[in-house]
This record gives C-alpha cells, structure tokens and sequence, in this order.
C-alpha cells in the first residue's frame, strides 16, 4: 500500500442528527421486535431459541451503537441472513442424517404413548350413548349421565359412578345439574378442554369393566382399553393377550420377538442412516448405477451445453454476420421459459405415439423416446442442452467481448490462423473467467432435479430390479425416492444421509476444479 | 448504516414472525375460542354456511386454511401435527388414514350414528378396527360411453373392444377403447378389468379390512391378466403413451367410443356435448369388475387442544344432511351419508356412478399399500410396452418383490 494512512478519516466525523434519529428509530423497532420474539419464546419454553435470539439481540445491539466494529456493521446483516437460510437448513437436515425421522417415526416417545393409548380405546359395543353434564366442584371434575332409560349417575376420576336421585332434571328428562356442584356451560368446557377430554370415569370398581370418557363434552360413552402403559416400566401389556412391549432403544415398542405397535419414536442413530446407504444390499446395488448415471449426465450436460453456447458466441460475434442481435434473441429465449415447465412440455413432444417429434417431425415414427433405457438418456441429455445452452452463450458472449482487441491482431499480425486464434489465444483467455461457472454449472446439473422428475419421473424402470430406481435416475431424484417413499415409505433420516454424501462429492468435485482453475490463472 | 440497519429490522422482524408462527390455531389466548381448519377450496365454499352456524351456535371462532387436496396437504399434516403447528380438523382421503396412523397424527372419532353412513365410506373411514374420519364424500371409476358412437352396452371387455374396433375399421373413431395408463401405467385406473380376473391387491380378513400379509395380486387370475395386457398391449387396445390428458382429450374429441374415468372429468364431457351412459367396466375375465372406492373425509389432530370443539363440529355439524348434500353440488361426488345419497340419486350421474361404486371395494389405506403402486405400475406398463418378457415371470416377479418390501 502506498497511500498515506496518517490522515484522519472524514468517516470518524460526527454522524448528522438525521443519521442518530434514524439509527435510534430502527434499532428501537428492531429491539421491540426481538423483546417480543423472546417474550414468545419465553412462554413457549424454546430455550435453546431464547437464548440465541438473546445472544443476537445484545449482539447486533453493541455492534450499531459502538463506534468501533465498522465492518460488522456492514457484515452483521449478511452475517444473520446466512445463518437463518444457510446453516440452519444445513444444520437442520445433517441433524436429520443421525435420526431415524421418517414414517412411523414421526414425533417424540411422550407423543407416541399418547398416541397409542387412544387408538387403543375402544367403544364398548352395545353400550349406551350416555347424555353428560360435566360438573365442576373445587376444580375437580364429575360427570353427570343421564342413560338413555333415564337413569342419572354421577362419578369422576376417584369415584366410579353411582346413582344420583336428586339431579335437576331439564324438560327432556336430562340430568343438567347437581346441588353442590356448578354445571358448565359449553363455555366453561371449552375453557378446559384438555383436561374434560382426558377425564376418564370408570364405570365400576373394576378397571377392566372400562371407563366414560366425552368426545364432545354433551356426550359420553363406554370405553375399554386393550393396550395398557406402565409408566414406572415404560412398557405396554396387551391386557387380552398379555404380550409385553418394550422400549428397546430403538424408538418403538417391541416384543421380543420382534413385533412392534405403531407410532414409535424419532431417536438418534448415530451413523446407522449412513451404514445401511453403503451396507444394504438392496440401496447398494442400484447406487453404484445412479452414481455412473450421474456424473456421465453432470460431465455431458455441461460439455454440451458449452460447446454450443460458445459455437454460437463465437459465430453470433464474428462482425460478418447480418441480424446478429435478432439471432442472439433467439438463443437466448429458452433461457427465459421455466426450466421444469419447459421439461414437461419436452415430455409431451417426445411422447411415442402422439408427440410432436415423432408425429411430425418424423412422419409418424415410432422412436421411443423416453421408455426406451438407452434412449431417454439420450432425451434427457438432448433437453438438457437445450435448457442450458443459452446461459453458456451469453456467458461465452460476456467473455469473448471483453478479450482486448489488441491481443487478437497482434495475433494475425503474428499470422495466426483463426483456428489457432480462437486454440491458443481465445479459448485459453475464455476459460481463465469461464471455468468457475463451468464448476458451478456441473455442480448445478449434478442435482438437477426438475429436469428428471418433469421429463421421465426417474424411468422407464428396470422391472428386473428390486428396488425402484430408473434408467434416468440421477442421485437427487433417487434421494428423493428415499425420502418420500416410492422405496421404503418415508425414510428421511436415510435422504439426508444421501443428501449429505452428495453434498461431499459436490464439495470435492468443485474444490479440485477451483484447483485447476488457479492453474489456469497461472498460465496467464 | 441506514440501509444495513433496515436489513437488520427485517431479520430479526423475520425472525420474530417466525417464532410467533409457531403458534399456529392453538395459540389464540384462552383454549378453545378457534379452531383451525385445512380444508380444499371446493370444500371451503360448501362449508361457508355450516361454519357460520358452528360459530354462531358455540360462540367460536373457526380459522379455515385453504390448502390443495393432495399429497402435499397430506405430507404438511403429518410434518406439521407434531410439532403442534397442524390444524385442529383436517380434510383427507381414507387412502392417506393408514400412513397418518403410523404416525400418529390422528385420533380415533367417536361417531354415534355411524350406520346412517353408507358402509363403504364407514369402512374406509376406519383403520385396525377404529374408526378415525367422517366420510362426506365417494368416488370411484367407471366406463363412459359415448352414445351417439355405440348405443349399446355390452357384456364382456371382449364384446366391447371388438364393437370398438368395427368402428375404428369404419373410420368412425381412431381408438377402439381409451384408458389412461402413461409411462409407469395406472393400476388404480387399471383396476376393475384386473379385478374381473379375479385378482385382488390383498385378501380380507374376517371384519372386511384388508390383510397385508396376503397379496392376492399374483394369483391366477393375476397371471391371466398380465397375459391379457400384453396382448391388447399389441393390438393396440392399451397404450403406454396415453396419459390422463391425451385420454380424455381423445374422448371428447369422439376419437374413442369408450373411456374408464371419474367423475372429475364429467364437465369437461359434458362442455364438449357428448351423450354418454356411466356404467361398470365389462367383466374381461369373467368375474365382476371391482373399481377401488375413494372416501374424502374430516379427520381430528392427534394434538389438538381444542379435542371437544373438533369433535363437536366433525361428528355433529359436517355429519348432517345438509353439509353432505351441500359439498355434494359443490364436488359433484356422491355423499356418504345415506339420506343424503338417496336425495342425491335424482342426478343420473351421481347415481350410476354411484351404483358402480357399489360393487367395487375401498381402496387399501394400510401403509403396504404405498410399496405396491411403484411395482406394479412399472410391471403393467412393461407388459403393455411388449418389453417385459414372459407375462407371468414378470408378474409373479413383481409380486414377490412387492411381498419382500412389504415385510420390509
């Protein structure tokens, strides 16, 4: 650095007073904002939230009222929206990885007891539908039933019911109300829902004779329980059979033999996900496959892609050629239609028997483009360079423009064939700004989704095989599969182990190219 | 500084919104004063009245969420229920009941009258002997036949197709008959000629549900249809090209006499002016064509706190006659519950359709049903394409790797 650093800056004046009030205004809509956000937290007993929006709040807070930490008050918004959209989901979904979070794992163990203890309340068959008043005495709760012959009982979670002779009845011969006891109105019911829904009133001394329980707070009826939880073994009896579940540690009940009762629980799983996507047979075997596919489509499509796109530049930037900015608008307008809207379109053109490739183009052929394996490889490369090839034209375009024109006639002056211009001089000068949008455009087709799943949905499928991967599977959509289900129901904790794995080879796919980038940059 | 401390009020009011999201319809103060609903658009208009008088006779207030019925409705329900973000009610179809179970995200329903329902719709509803939604409404598939092309109805698959294909020789039509099948085929729309082989997806057990440990798909019926696909596969008869939009394209266009569909695709018919007669799909093996019976129902959270209101307004206001018949003229699917049905019987096409639901079956909803669809269609649609090799390897191949998953 040669420039003089002794002088004061002019950015330590003193800031105007519009620059204060501005400055005091949002950082005090700012505060109300997060005091609020932490009053909600608070209730809601989200610590871990509570402490780091807290954490946040002292932060951003010092940062704009210091008059030191210039660059964090530039960095600091940046710096928050990274960490809300980017390691969040990161963090969230290689949390996901070490779970078993997927169907039948859906929630917590206490969900899941809940769960299971209400499905298996069954309605006694044959029992009466019993009219209920819900009484309130001292905040303990009683039900009031009236039985359809008119009988009046009364009883709560201590007492089994007993028949009452002094109810006030209403004009239809409904018990409505007890001395002694308030009534509740459907307001006061609706107050406490939790805890009348969850009442339970035997119906005798005897347990297994089953217990009143209110669905709706005007009615009640007779319920029986076949699945019984002990809480001090955390274990349930099947009370009919006597099998015994038990929490083995791997987030359900389970008998040993092997049985188990739905829902169970999400748990962590250490590297499980990870084990069964290299050790299970049946995911191993069609991802060696998957993986060839993917990077022969990632490789190709950019291949592709690039050499046209750079063909057209360099033939739309000769000044020879006439309506160049009408040809240029042309190249560059599937670039303006939505990718996954344009793969759909493609899928109706290239259908067999009334697609317009085949019906016209080729006077009723009979190509099949996309149920063929080998040839809907081909589909999906072909629209995919027809996706991708604007975004390298302009690109190329953007480049081949900003080579100085001195280089190039020093080069004829040299007597450089146009072939060895564009060899040695162009394409060497193109590559040093090209080739990191080359990386990423690798990086973007390895998980180019849209494209697979619009045009052939993964297929046509290998019916020879046992899982369900297609001929066009790339790893994303197989990922998806996963994940949603088409393999082995809703797995996610296994995607994401995918998702994870992918993201490797991403990374190191791109951090060796950015390599050779550098080596590029050497050369000039 | 101005500029970054805006971005910082709109992160952090970002996150704030966030947090408060959370909330969701249980938040509302005092428990029990909303309910929060996810309802489709077409059900949240035929629900306008019915929610009006709820609010006003309980003095609550309802929250609808307008959400799209389909897998995303169901995938956000399961996903958001958990966490306590899901609505109090949900709409659904009972083929989505199984896998909401297994994970727990809906309770049982205690329906009082439940025979006033008709027993397909109640059957669906339930799952492992439990009884989780209220059915409002019935759909199933069915054959429409153009009448103007072929006036009569016919008695077998064979009869029809070879009626279908004097016109086509007659240059009347271009397609002796028309179903949707498409790249991965349809086994839903599929179904009825397969079930007319006598080969179900699963066999029963005592109380009517389904047995998950007894696929029926490969028996010997199943052989003779996988047989029977490959050859209409080659004659033309089915086509792995013809998608749902091409399908009924073609049948309103009067390019094929026939086409098996619901009744979702009756405006577009009826705009284009076709006469047409819905009747069940000829018998090709033999046997009664059965067509899978889809329920659309309400369910109630697992986590509600609001458990009496949901369940008052589900069993006691969307159960009434009224309700039915009014999401009836809005959906134009048949009603569950009886009355309603019966009153519904004066349009002739919810009638017919309705009487071809009749004989046909509720589609599974137990979760081993989600490893059957992929296979199956995947094997259907090779037997069609003419690629699958010998018929009954290829069938008998697909079953035992659908049993494999299944035992997982």
């Amino acid at each position: 650095m040669t420039r003089p650093s002794t002088q004061p800056s002019k950015y330590k004046e003193t800031p105007t007073l519009k620059a204060v009030l501005i400055k005091i205004i949002a950082l005090g809509l700012l505060d109300a904002v997060v005091v609020y956000a932490l009053f909600v937290l608070f209730l809601k007993e989200s610590w871990v939230a509570f402490v780091l929006v807290a954490i946040g709040l002292v932060a951003i807070n010092w940062i704009y009222l210091t008059r030191r930490a210039l660059p964090a008050k530039y960095l600091a918004p940046g710096i928050v929206f990274l960490i809300i959209f980017q390691l969040f989901a990161v963090g969230y979904s290689a949390y996901i990885a070490f779970t078993n979070f997927g169907d039948g794992h859906n929630s917590t163990r206490e969900d899941a007891i809940d769960s299971i203890v209400a499905k298996s309340l069954q309605r006694v068959e044959n029992s009466p539908t019993y009219d209920l008043t819900v009484l309130d005495q001292l905040g303990t709760y009683s039900f009031l039933v009236t039985e359809p012959d008119g009988t009046v009982s009364l009883g709560n979670v201590e007492s089994p019911l007993e028949p009452v002779d002094n109810a006030q009845l209403s004009g239809s011969g409904k018990a409505i109300g007890l001395d002694g006891y308030t009534a509740l109105d459907f307001a006061g019911i609706l107050a406490n829902q939790q805890a009348i829904s969850a009442l339970a009133v035997p119906l005798t001394d005897n347990p297994s004779d089953g217990a009143l329980r209110t669905p709706d707070g005007s009615k009640a009826f007779l319920y029986e329980s076949t699945l019984k939880y002990d809480e001090a073994a955390g274990s349930f009896t099947d009370e009919t059979s006597g099998t015994v579940f038990i929490d083995r540690g791997n987030g359900q009940f389970e008998t040993a033999e092997g049985e188990t009762i739905q829902p169970g629980w999400k748990i962590d799983v250490g590297f499980a996900n990870f084990a069964r996507a290299f050790g299970e047979e049946e995911i191993r075997r069609p991802l060696i496959g998957v993986v060839i596919w993917t990077f022969a489509f990632a490789i190709l499509s950019v291949a592709t892609t690039f050499a046209l796109g750079l063909f057209l530049a360099v033939v739309f930037n000769d000044a020879r050629m006439k309506g160049r900015r009408f040809y240029r608008v042309i190249a560059i307008l599937p670039y303006a239609f939505p990718a996954f809207l344009s793969a759909l379109v493609w899928a109706g053109l290239m259908n067999r028997d009334f697609g317009f490739i085949n019906q016209v183009l080729l006077g009723g052929a009979d190509v099949p483009w996309l149920t063929d394996p080998v040839l809907a490889k081909v589909s999906i490369l072909i629209v995919n360079l027809w996706l991708g090839f604007p975004y390298m034209f302009l690109v190329s375009t953007g480049a081949l423009q900003a080579i100085p024109d001195e280089i190039v006639e020093a080069a004829k002056v040299d007597g450089a064939k146009p072939w060895a211009l564009f060899r040695h001089i162009k394409l060497p000068l193109l590559m040093v700004s090209l080739a990191p949008l080359l990386i990423s455009s690798f990086a973007f087709n390895f998980n180019n989704f849209n494209l697979i799943y619009m045009l052939t949905g993964g297929g046509p499928r290998d019916i020879g095989a046992d899982v369900n991967v297609g001929a066009t599977d790339i790893l994303i959509t197989l990922v998806y599969k996963v994940a949603f289900g088409s393999v082995a129901g809703r797995d996610y904790g296994l995607a994401s182990a995918f998702a994870i794995i992918i993201f490797i080879v991403v990374a190191t796919v791109s951090v060796i190219g950015f390599r050779q980038t550098k080596a590029l940059e050497d050369l000039n | 500084m101005k500029r970054a401390g805006i971005a910082a009020v709109f992160t952090i009011a970002t996150l704030a919104l966030a947090g408060c999201a959370g909330g969701g319809g249980n938040e509302g103060g005092e428990a029990g004063s909303t309910l929060t609903i996810w309802v489709d658009a077409n059900r949240a208009d035929a629900l306008k009245d019915v929610i009006q008088t709820f609010e006003d006779d309980n003095g609550v207030t309802v929250k609808v969420v307008q959400k799209e019925f389909g897998d995303t409705l169901k995938e956000d329900f399961t996903k958001q229920v958990p966490t306590g973000k899901g609505p109090d009610v949900v709409v659904g179809a009972h083929d989505w009941l199984g896998s909401w179970v297994q994970n727990g995200v809906v309770a049982p329903l205690t329906v009082d009258n439940a025979a006033d329902f008709q027993d397909v719709a109640t059957q669906a509803m339930s799952y492992e002997g439990q009884q989780y939604g209220l059915p409002v409404s019935i759909e199933n598939i069915a054959l429409i036949r153009n009448t103007d092309l072929d006036p009569d109805p016919h008695d077998t698959f064979d009869e029809m197709i070879a009626t279908g294909e004097d016109l086509v020789a007659a240059g009347t039509v271009e397609f002796p008959f028309i179903v949707q099948v498409g790249a991965n085929a349809d086994p839903y729309h599929m179904y009825p000629i397969q079930t007319s082989f006598g080969a179900p997806v699963f066999g029963t057990n005592a109380d009517g549900s389904y047995n998950a440990d007894d696929l029926q798909l490969a028996n010997e019926g199943g052989d003779k249809f996988a047989a029977k696909l490959v050859e209409w596969g080659k004659s033309g008869v089915l086509n792995v090209s013809v998608d749902g939009d091409i399908a009924i394209e073609n049948f309103v266009n009067k390019k094929s006499p026939y086409i098996i569909t619901g009744p979702w695709n009756l405006p577009r018919i009826k705009e284009a002016g076709i006469n047409y007669s819905i009747e069940a799909v000829p018998s090709a093996g033999g046997e009664p064509s059965q067509p899978f019976v889809g329920v659309q129902g309400f369910f109630v959270s697992a986590k509600t706190d609001n458990a009496l209101l949901a369940n008052k307004f589900v069993v006691e206001y969307l159960g009434s006659e009224e309700v039915q018949t009014s999401i009836f003229e809005k959906g134009g699917r048949a009603p569950a519950l009886k009355t309603a049905f019966d009153a519904a019987q004066s349009n002739p096409d919810v009638a017919a359709f309705g009487e071809v639901g009749a004989a046909g079956v509720p589609q599974p909803s137990i979760p081993a049903m989600g490893q059957v669809w992929s296979d199956w269609g995947a094997t259907e649609a090779a037997l069609i394409a003419g690629s699958a090799g010998d018929p009954k390897a290829a069938w008998q191949k697909m079953a035992d790797t659908i049993a494999t998953k299944i035992k997982g």
